[in-house]
């Protein structure tokens, strides 16, 4: 079926949880219930109107397997759903839903997603993500592997430690806008984290959720005034292997990209998970961006980075900003794995305002 | 707006054993994946996009495995999305896998789910302590027990019941070359004195923990067309899930699964799923749980599922052959078992399952379940397309 053939659909409510450093005093349930109400207060709708649910999580933030159940038990599937999960950004939860609003079975979906980071050491745990016979023994951390290819980029000449910093003051200062954001404002950029990433140009480290709906059709113009219609979507994996990858390029990112439609028209904003200054580098030049396109207007990752949620979010604050209409066209970007390994990529446009 | 049909033109499975030391994670499932391509007579190139599933990463000790095994599943450049739904997940995987080809995202999809057991303890996987929330009572054996104790109640079954199960699928298992238990000196005695695990389990009526992959090879309609063996057809496919725990739970016979199998046979046009389904496989990873399923999903009235195990009808010859493979009972890599319920409900229609193959089936339910009896999955294949 050719793109134009698809039946359409929309983001039409995203909520997310303020995202903070410690959450001891919640539950991951407790952390995501609010946003859940939030999203069904904003359309009107109850769990048991929705037609297919489906969420991303990881066991091994929660530090429990199947921890995704006690999240269900928050939602109240009674009577039962029909519903889905992927041990993923909560972005691919958001994939998989919109496949079934494809198929006809489903014209609404809720999707949910969250991490808490803080109950452990969350470099070490995503070392954890490695090839575990030949690359997990050895414990190379997320920072130490991001600092690799933030290297790698300043080696090729593709940008220098005071452009980084640039990307992470510009990412901070929008971020004093976002209300949910964890770092906001001017924030310095620190001694050195691994050289040649210095604490600013690294995440910061927090636990939050976030909830979208998305509805098929008039269904969506029912729920939302102005619905942010996702016209294209895609997803592409690389080689796990660092060695075999280029790190200063991102084929999946681009690829993803073009199968979503990205450069069919130019975007007006793009809402990139990029949780180090020198991935944003990597994916302005596998997307393309113009010089004139609002790069990560909610501050990114580089100001709330909860895993598992972050992605999804990227989604989210960019159909908020067609919501309000601040956007006409957007791209929004998610990643997982070690250094942008898998990329997930969606084109998002309101209508034209009369 | 219609949907593409769906044709599963590859199957493949490893022999499960309890360990698989001659192979890493990668090569485990690279070994099922493989043998689903030449089974479909297709190469790595001709997949779209990898759907993988599998049972919690601390399993194995890996976060989000499907990153490592990328290169080894051939997804570099392709879409790769990794399901998670506890037990069910083998069948969710499938099903997620089988609505990318439904909506014409893609073409041709190679789902898979694995599970290597011996690489670290799936008890223990299953038992990290969490502050406020309940633990699973040593394994999931102390779990299912007290809601196994209650169908005996409920429905006056002689204790005899589970272990006639757990003969019948460890016989099966000897036709099965894939099965990880061939019990050759099986006899009903043995099973009715073995030990007792958790009342009223025995140690013969449970699963094994098995390492082992699945895969399977969906595509469309063109696809189909090219296939060098008959296909099996997706008729139905749905999920349910409810809660874990809350006041009106019915742990015999959850809604959510009652609700999956209706929704399965209204897809599929099945009125009266005894009659017309001619073999199922079910998701029983404890032998008590055939009789509960059968009732659970329409093929026997409340309370009469362990007449039809006691008077033989699911035997492998019997008028509504159940899990004839030899079941969970017989391999249990936990995130594929779901899997091969799927799989081997579609080698019955297409007539491939070998020695355990069912004379004439044309069509066959693949079933699975997981978390606290919560999540289901479940397709129906038929060997012929589904029409309208």
């Amino acid at each position: 079926m050719a793109p134009h053939e698809r039946r359409q659909v929309a983001v039409v409510a995203f909520g997310q949880s303020d995202h903070l450093r410690t959450t001891d005093e919640l539950s991951e349930v407790e952390m995501l219930m609010p946003v859940l109400h939030e999203v069904l207060a904003a359309t009107g709708l109850k769990t048991s109107d929705i037609g297919f649910t489906c969420s991303g999580s990881s066991d091994y933030l929660a530090g429990r397997a199947f921890s995704f159940t006690m999240a269900l038990d928050g939602v109240g599937a009674w009577p039962p759903i029909s519903e889905s999960h992927v041990e993923m950004d909560g972005a691919w939860a958001l994939y998989e839903a919109w496949v079934k609003l494809q198929t006809g079975e489903a014209d609404t979906a809720l999707v949910y997603s969250y991490g808490k980071s803080s109950p452990g050491s969350v470099r070490d745990v995503l070392t954890r993500q490695l090839d575990p016979y030949y690359v997990a023994p050895l414990w190379p951390d997320s920072v130490a592997l991001a600092a690799l290819q933030a290297q790698a980029l300043i080696d090729a000449g593709e940008t220098d430690e005071p452009a980084l910093a640039g990307v992470a003051s510009r990412s901070r200062t929008a971020a004093a806008a976002n209300p949910h954001a964890q770092l906001k404002g001017p924030v310095a950029q620190g001694e050195y984290a691994v050289r040649p990433l210095r604490t600013g140009d690294c995440p910061p480290v927090g636990d939050g959720a976030a909830a979208v709906i998305l509805a098929a059709g008039e269904r969506a113009r029912e729920l939302c005034e102005r619905p942010a219609w996702i016209r294209g979507i895609d997803h592409r994996i690389e080689a796990h292997g660092l060695g075999v990858r280029d790190l200063t390029d991102s084929p999946s990112t681009r690829l993803a990209a073009e199968r979503a439609g990205v450069f069919e028209r130019p975007v007006d904003t793009a809402e990139l998970h990029a949780p180090f200054t020198s991935q944003e580098v990597v994916l302005r030049k596998a997307l393309s961006l113009a010089d004139d396109v609002a790069v990560n207007p909610s501050g990114g990752a580089l100001a709330a980075n909860p895993m598992m949620a972050a992605g999804l979010i990227r989604i989210g604050e960019a159909a908020a900003r067609i919501h309000r209409g601040d956007s006409d066209r957007a791209v929004a970007h998610a990643t997982s794995g070690p250094c942008l390994q898998q990329n997930l990529v969606a084109v998002l446009e309101g209508e034209t305002r009369v | 707006m219609s949907k593409e049909p769906v044709a599963v033109v590859g199957v493949g499975q490893t022999k499960h054993v309890a360990a698989r030391r001659d192979v890493s994670i990668a090569g485990l499932v690279r070994e099922a994946a493989q043998s689903a391509l030449r089974d479909a007579e297709l190469t790595w190139a001709d997949i779209d996009a990898v759907v993988i599933g599998k049972a919690p990463d601390f399993f194995e000790g890996v976060m989000m495995p499907e990153l490592y095994l990328a290169d080894a599943l051939g997804a570099v450049g392709k879409p790769m999305l990794r399901v998670h739904t506890a037990g069910s997940v083998g069948g969710s995987t499938a099903l997620v896998a089988a609505n990318l080809v439904a909506a014409r995202v893609h073409g041709t999809v190679l789902t898979l789910a694995f599970e290597k057991q011996s690489e670290s303890n799936a008890m223990w996987g299953l038992s990290l302590p969490v502050p406020f929330q309940q633990p699973l009572l040593a394994g999931a054996g102390g779990f299912f027990a007290p809601h196994v104790r209650a169908y005996m109640r409920r429905t006056g079954a002689p204790d005899t019941v589970g272990s006639l199960v757990a003969y019948k699928d460890r016989r099966n298992a000897l036709k099965n070359p894939y099965a990880h238990l061939h019990e050759h000196d099986i006899t009903l005695e043995k099973v009715q004195a073995s030990p007792m695990l958790w009342d009223p389990i025995r140690y013969s009526e449970t699963c094994p923990s098995s390492d082992g992959a699945c895969a399977m090879i969906l595509t469309d309609r063109a696809g189909a067309a090219r296939s060098p063996r008959p296909p099996a057809w997706m008729h139905g496919g749905a999920m349910r899930s409810e809660p874990t725990l809350f006041a009106g739970k019915d742990f015999v016979s959850p809604q959510a699964g009652k609700d999956c199998a209706a929704d399965v046979y209204r897809q599929a046009g099945i009125a009266d799923p005894r009659r017309e389904i001619d073999a199922v496989e079910m998701y029983v990873p404890f032998s008590w749980y055939e009789p509960m399923w059968l009732e659970n999903l329409g093929f026997a009235e409340e309370g009469e599922g362990w007449k039809l195990t006691e008077s033989g009808v699911t035997e492998l010859d019997g008028d509504l052959p159940v899990n004839m493979s030899g079941g969970v009972l017989s391999t249990n890599p936990i995130g594929a078992s779901g899997m091969i319920r799927f799989a081997e409900a579609a080698l019955q229609v297409r007539g491939q399952a070998g020695e355990h193959q069912v004379e004439g089936a044309r069509k066959a339910l693949g079933h699975a379940y997981g978390g606290g009896s919560q999540f289901f999955a479940m397709w129906l294949v038929g060997a012929e397309p589904p029409t309208g």
